[in-house]
């Protein structure tokens, strides 16, 4: 059994090149239908994201031989030329593989490091190639196993819960003073990118109402409707500043758009309600001495910026404990992979011993002609019972191997030694 | 006190409160429910080490400062295991811990003082003691959150942000934390206080007379009658109200200090 992966990320392709080879569920479908068809490959799993495409799969021939026929195929599949194509491409082949599969699910080959979309997008890949019929018995076993390291890096580290922009560290904030956002209320001030990026996270958090504000009504409708938001119009602050918990600013203004006083009087009318600023434009929105307000929390883009660098350096202090988890699992596999593994090669070298054995006899018996046929069946037998005792013995003793390494090592070499011939015959 | 129950509850509460840190420190969830088992362990073997203890007096365990201190540390585990189960949240563990410990540590070494074997009888009069002490270990266990709120409130307003602060509950949380801790203190006061008057009455014929206990009593309740009030209104809201359930908290502890030891005529150890 051997597993191959062709891909490329962000690492190895820039983005023309990855918007080029990414698929959509009909091409990933078509895709997997294709290589299983041309017999390129028996098992399939196509996994794309914004930042990653990659093929899985079981081959009929060794790995490194169906590699190349996989490279091509992509090639011809997404109509790049295969000299792009060949410098961004990486190949993985059996352990590295699954190894490889293991750290993208738990988030540690992500360019965010630790990030949770990812295990959500390899279990969307599953779920399709699965319910596709595309998987078998070995991606299926590595898949599931994937996912089990994802949820166990996210539960027992803390590589994806501190928080990787800033957009990310103010909702974190949010989450720190409000607790769930689901009954909560946002008022985003601005409609560019960053502001987009903050509903962006908001949404995924569960904001209750998100309200957007912007000078331009109409950019803030197009916005609201894309976010499942309410626009509001522009500078009304009297209402407007009555309900949100969470503001959010990002607007290009040379002067403060909202000062002390205003805050303060808005805060009289909600009842002294805490209230989460995060003040993302610059120069500042938000008077700074608005701080000072009763259950006002006000954060500009250096407070976020401060806390998206600590939080770096402690997802960076997860790795290890990640990797562990990591590593744990592959072995894991590579077991069950080595004791699957056997019992083709008991079955095989069964076989094959039968095999001889039939042919020992047919060629011998000429010889000793004057056995009855009762004794020639009874020495059949008793060969046969031989056989199964000479198998049996090695079979435990390698079924008992403790040691992976090992075991491996035990079954490749009992591979060499009786059936090699045989497979180059 | 047992030595054997005395020995395991000691190690479970031990176990159980570098569980929680642990689980403050490195987030690990593992920590954190090994934590919460081993605090139930250890109400198990307190129990028992206070049964067998008012079974070998042949009196009940508020009898004297050191069943009374260690039936607190008692309900103080009980309240907060409730809360954290209520509320699924165990980062204010590595908090509580050090005073339900410390309460069952230093009842151990407690005066052996005793009140004389004629006043405590009755299930009355054992529901309005357990009570009362109940509401201390709620009035205790607010007292704690509302520290810690302040502490994040304080970091999160300074935009100090460390490790801990990532694992600590929400402001929201732990308000909510707060309002049931002392929901439950303030019932069982009330509910207590209600039995001491019956209990009073039944045994001299009249509800009221003076004792500087009855009055703090009165006044703790209106306190955290006054808190549950303010803790919703436009000047109080946040802040200012965690600081006035510390305050009260320090009115509790001279009740059950102060007024209990030298000014009261009938409280001495709860």
């Amino acid at each position: 059994m051997e597993i191959v992966l062709v891909g490329l990320n962000h690492r190895t392709a820039p983005v023309e090149v990855r918007e080029r080879v990414s698929y959509t569920a009909e091409q990933a479908s078509r895709a997997a239908t294709e290589l299983r068809s041309r017999g390129i490959l028996e098992e399939t799993l196509v996994l794309s994201t914004c930042n990653r495409s990659e093929v899985y799969g079981v081959p009929p021939e060794t790995s490194h031989e169906s590699a190349a026929g996989l490279s091509s195929f992509l090639s011809e599949f997404h109509k790049v030329q295969p000299d792009i194509l060949s410098v961004s491409l990486y190949h993985h082949y059996d352990r590295h593989a699954v190894r490889h599969l293991f750290r993208v699910s738990a988030g540690l080959d992500s360019m965010m490091l630790g990030e949770a979309e990812i295990l959500g997008q390899v279990r969307e890949a599953y779920k399709f190639a699965y319910e596709q019929g595309a998987t078998g018995p070995v991606l299926n076993r590595m898949f599931q196993a994937a996912l089990e390291v994802g949820k166990r890096v996210r539960s027992e580290t803390e590589l994806g819960t501190r928080p990787m922009s800033v957009a990310s560290a103010g909702v974190k904030l949010a989450e720190r003073i409000f607790g769930k956002l689901g009954q909560r209320t946002a008022l985003v001030l601005g409609a560019g990118t960053i502001s987009e990026q903050v509903m962006l996270q908001l949404r995924d958090r569960g904001i209750g109402q998100l309200l957007l504000m912007n000078r331009s009504m109409e950019r803030a409708e197009k916005l609201a409707t894309e976010f499942h938001g309410t626009a509001v119009p522009w500078g009304e602050w009297g209402d407007a500043l009555r309900s949100p918990d969470v503001i959010v600013s990002s607007v290009a203004a040379a002067e403060p758009i909202l000062d002390h006083a205003t805050l303060e009087q808005a805060m009289a009318a909600r009842g002294n309600r805490a209230l989460f600023i995060m003040d993302l434009g610059l120069p500042r929105n938000i008077e700074p001495a608005a701080a000072e307000i009763y259950n006002v929390y006000l954060y500009n883009l250096d407070d976020l910026g401060s806390i998206v660098q600590q939080s770096r350096a402690m997802r960076e202090n997860e790795i290890p404990r990640a990797e562990t988890i990591v590593d744990e699992h592959v072995g894991k596999f590579l077991s069950w992979q080595a004791s699957v593994e056997l019992v083709g090669l008991v079955d095989e070298l069964r076989a094959r011993l039968q095999h001889e054995r039939t042919a020992f006899i047919r060629e011998r018996m000429e010889t000793v002609k004057h056995l009855s046929a009762h004794d020639r069946q009874q020495m059949e037998l008793l060969m046969g019972e031989l056989l199964e005792k000479l198998l049996l013995e090695p079979a435990e003793r390698l079924r008992g191997e403790k040691v992976l390494r090992r075991k491996i090592q035990n079954v490749e070499a009992l591979r060499d030694l009786f059936l090699s011939n045989r497979e180059k015959q | 006190m047992s030595h054997l129950y005395f020995m395991l509850t000691l190690t479970a509460y031990s176990l159980s409160w570098s569980c929680y840190l642990a689980f403050l420190n490195t987030g690990r969830k593992l920590l954190g429910t090994c934590g919460s088992v081993l605090l139930g362990l250890g109400l198990v073997t307190h129990y028992f080490a206070l049964l067998e203890r008012s079974r070998g007096l042949h009196t009940v365990p508020y009898h004297d400062l050191y069943g009374s201190m260690s039936l607190f540390g008692w309900l103080l585990a009980l309240t907060y295991l409730a809360l954290e189960f209520y509320h699924q949240q165990r980062s204010v563990g590595a908090f509580a811990m050090p005073f339900i410990l410390g309460f069952f540590l230093i009842a151990h070494l407690a005066p052996a003082d005793r009140l004389s074997p004629t006043v405590a009888h009755g299930v009355v009069f054992a529901l309005h003691v357990t009570l009362s002490i109940l509401a201390y270990a709620a009035f205790a266990l607010s007292f704690v959150l509302s520290v810690i709120y302040l502490a994040e409130e304080r970091l999160l307003r300074n935009r100090k942000l460390s490790n801990v602060v990532w694992r600590l509950p929400s402001l929201e949380l732990l308000e909510r934390m707060s309002h049931s801790s002392v929901l439950v203190g303030v019932i069982s006061i009330a509910i207590g206080t209600v039995l001491g008057f019956i209990w009073v009455d039944r045994l001299t014929g009249q509800y009221w007379f003076y004792d500087p206990k009855y009055v703090i009593t009165l006044v703790v309740l209106f306190l955290y009658l006054l808190y549950f009030q303010l803790a919703r209104s436009t000047a109080w809201r946040g802040a200012r109200a965690s600081k006035l359930c510390v305050f009260n908290f320090f009115v509790v502890v001279m009740s059950f200090t102060v007024v209990n030891l030298y000014l009261s005529h009938s409280h001495r150890y709860f």
